[in-house]
């Protein structure tokens, strides 16, 4: 599709205009066509998979470190946050340029069977969670038990820092910020480009640390298993196509087909819910009476 | 060597989880996909049939788990 068309970035997403001669009437314009609106089509979707996830991180991260800077001081823990976020930087700016050299094909089979296993993993809990067989992730609980382990741990006073705060939220952002990190970087190369999967993970980012600024602690509202449950889908979808071509499969209807595999996965995961939440609900009585 | 197993384990929970029979599942999902479209197949539809199986068989052994605990 590349070479057919000629792909102008602009801001974080893609216009595009014919390859062919233009005619000379209309040199002077844009022409929108097929292959560019489905290829618009799926950068927005691509940017809604990597905003989501990346929200999803960082209410995490943000929840880890407010839980430590509330109880200990910020200073330590904002360290340790900028020291994670340079970490992440380097892997990034280190894993980008790298795969550049990786042929897209062999690219798209790696980063699709990668996804699809990163995305299961969401899912497969979504699910659980969703369907009462895990206990739902509860922001609030988890700030709660961060306040009480720094409040706990005693103050090794090295110096001025603050180890345990800089250690918590160090290993807090990192951890939380290499799934964001590997799902960009998977974006952007087997994409080809990295605008939107960037553009989505900065604005993120952002609007989670704004929300925190403004809430002052953690983000309960945000309806987290639900959107893990989205991202889930939205991986695992991405996952499927990308892999599924790195393998040589030429999917029906081209770059549209990432829609209905979106809807079939979706699909699903909604009935294996229902049918999951069902059998739950039929045995309980069983077991209580065992 | 311990800080060697942790990075393992790290990189093993980051992609594998907590059920390594959807990894390897996958890796034959996979396998297949690539062996039938060189064969001269059509195989989209592999991989989606396959993760239907291997979520479903996945959730459905962890659910019986849970409900004998």
């Amino acid at each position: 599709m590349l070479d057919r068309l000629d792909v102008l970035h602009t801001n974080a997403f893609v216009t595009c205009t014919t390859a062919e001669p233009a005619h000379p009437l209309r040199r002077l314009r844009k022409v929108p066509n097929a292959e560019c609106s489905r290829r618009m089509t799926h950068d927005i979707v691509l940017f809604a998979a990597a905003f989501l996830a990346s929200a999803v991180e960082a209410v995490e991260a943000l929840t880890i470190v407010l839980a430590v800077g509330v109880v200990r001081g910020w200073r330590s823990t904002l360290i340790g946050v900028g020291a994670a976020s340079l970490v992440l930087a380097a892997v990034a700016a280190a894993l980008g340029p790298a795969l550049q050299h990786i042929p897209i094909e062999t690219l798209r089979f790696v980063v699709g069977a990668l996804l699809l296993a990163f995305g299961l993993q969401w899912l497969r809990k979504a699910i659980l969670r969703a369907s009462g067989y895990k206990p739902l992730h509860d922001e609030a609980e988890a700030f709660s038990r961060g306040r009480q382990e720094a409040g706990s741990a005693g103050t090794v006073d090295r110096g001025r820092i603050d180890w345990y705060s800089f250690t918590v939220a160090f290993k807090g952002v990192l951890l939380e910020g290499l799934e964001v990190a590997f799902i960009v970087v998977s974006f952007g190369a087997a994409q080809g480009h990295w605008g939107p999967a960037v553009a989505a993970a900065v604005a993120a980012g952002v609007l989670v640390v704004a929300a925190g600024l403004v809430v002052r602690g953690p983000l309960q509202r945000v309806p987290e298993n639900t959107l893990k449950f989205v991202v889930g889908v939205l991986l695992s979808s991405f996952g499927i196509f990308w892999g599924g071509e790195g393998a040589g499969v030429e999917w029906p209807g081209g770059d549209v087909a990432i829609l209905g595999v979106i809807g079939f996965v979706a699909l699903i995961s909604l009935v294996f819910t229902r049918a999951l939440r069902r059998r739950r609900i039929a045995l309980q009585p069983v077991a209580a009476q065992g | 060597m311990k800080y060697l197993r942790s990075f393992g384990r790290f990189w093993w929970n980051f992609i594998v989880g907590d059920d390594w029979r959807v990894a390897a599942g996958l890796v034959v999902a996979f396998a297949l996909t690539w062996l039938l479209e060189h064969e001269g197949m059509s195989a989209w539809w592999v991989l989606p049939l396959g993760v239907a199986l291997l979520l479903f068989e996945s959730l459905w052994r962890e659910a019986r788990s849970a409900e004998t605990q």
